[in-house]
């Protein structure tokens, strides 16, 4: 196997599937992180996936993060008068954070890691017989 | 050495080929546009094994020529024509192909030591 750049595409899947496997955690973490003003409030993250070149072979896609992108969606506002961040008619913020959709979304990138560390191993393996060839 | 090996050194360097394509299209299984490639192993090896092909670009250019768009068997919203589990299979199927040839190979390289060494 010439440069391996089998293992250059798995790799950068894996990264790409382990950066949307941190947002989730970080949208999960502050599904609750509410503020006293609707522009203070934490948004939502996703990751934008592009199929990109190797290095090894410009040819065959790697993945990679384009961007991360902070969710528009108006935060929700929610009537709690004794909480200490409530502004003056009572209202806190709390980010518009789905966290089913969040649950989808994380066992959807853990599959797909997962997918990618057995191409990983596959192609180690068959590497490896490949130069112990006629030992 | 390329003919000592035979068909079998081509179509080792091509298998190796198309597990890259099928690792590929899994990595970006969530890519949204990416449209999966396959190689056309048949054809693939048929031009590779022109006899007025180079020895090192023609693997090179025969898996170039070969490359095709495979289509899903479900339509996805953002345009991704890749499906997880058709490319699980084929490339484990793939990766026993890559095997066999290279059993394919290596009893060459041991008939060859044998011959070699007389033992």
């Amino acid at each position: 196997m010439s440069n391996l750049p089998i293992f250059d595409v798995a790799g950068s899947a894996m990264n790409a599937q382990s950066v949307r496997l941190s947002t989730i955690a970080s949208n999960l973490a502050n599904a609750d992180s509410v503020a006293g003003t609707p522009d203070a409030v934490y948004r939502a993250k996703q990751p934008v996936f592009r199929a990109e070149g190797v290095p090894g072979d410009p040819s065959l896609a790697g993945v990679n993060v384009a961007e991360v992108r902070e969710s528009t969606d108006a935060p929700l506002k929610r009537y709690e008068p004794g909480h200490p961040l409530a502004d003056a008619q009572g209202y806190v913020y709390a980010p518009a954070v789905d966290p089913v959709a969040q649950m989808v979304d994380l066992i959807s990138a853990s599959r797909s890691y997962q997918a990618n560390v057995e191409v990983f191993n596959s192609a180690k393996e068959l590497a490896l017989s490949t130069l112990q060839m006629g030992r | 050495m390329s003919d000592f090996l035979g068909i079998h050194g081509t179509a080792l360097a091509l298998r190796e080929q198309r597990l890259q394509l099928l690792s590929a299209n899994l990595a970006n299984a969530d890519t949204p546009g990416f449209k999966a490639q396959d190689l056309d192993f048949t054809s693939a090896l048929q031009s590779a094994l022109q006899p007025n092909a180079a020895a090192g670009d023609a693997i090179d250019a025969a898996s170039q020529g070969a490359r095709y768009q495979r289509p899903s068997s479900q339509p996805s919203v953002d345009g991704n024509t890749v499906d997880g589990e058709r490319e699980h299979a084929l490339f484990a199927q793939a990766a026993l192909e890559y095997r066999a040839s290279m059993t394919f190979v290596e009893s060459k390289v041991r008939g060859m030591l044998t011959a070699i060494t007389g033992q």
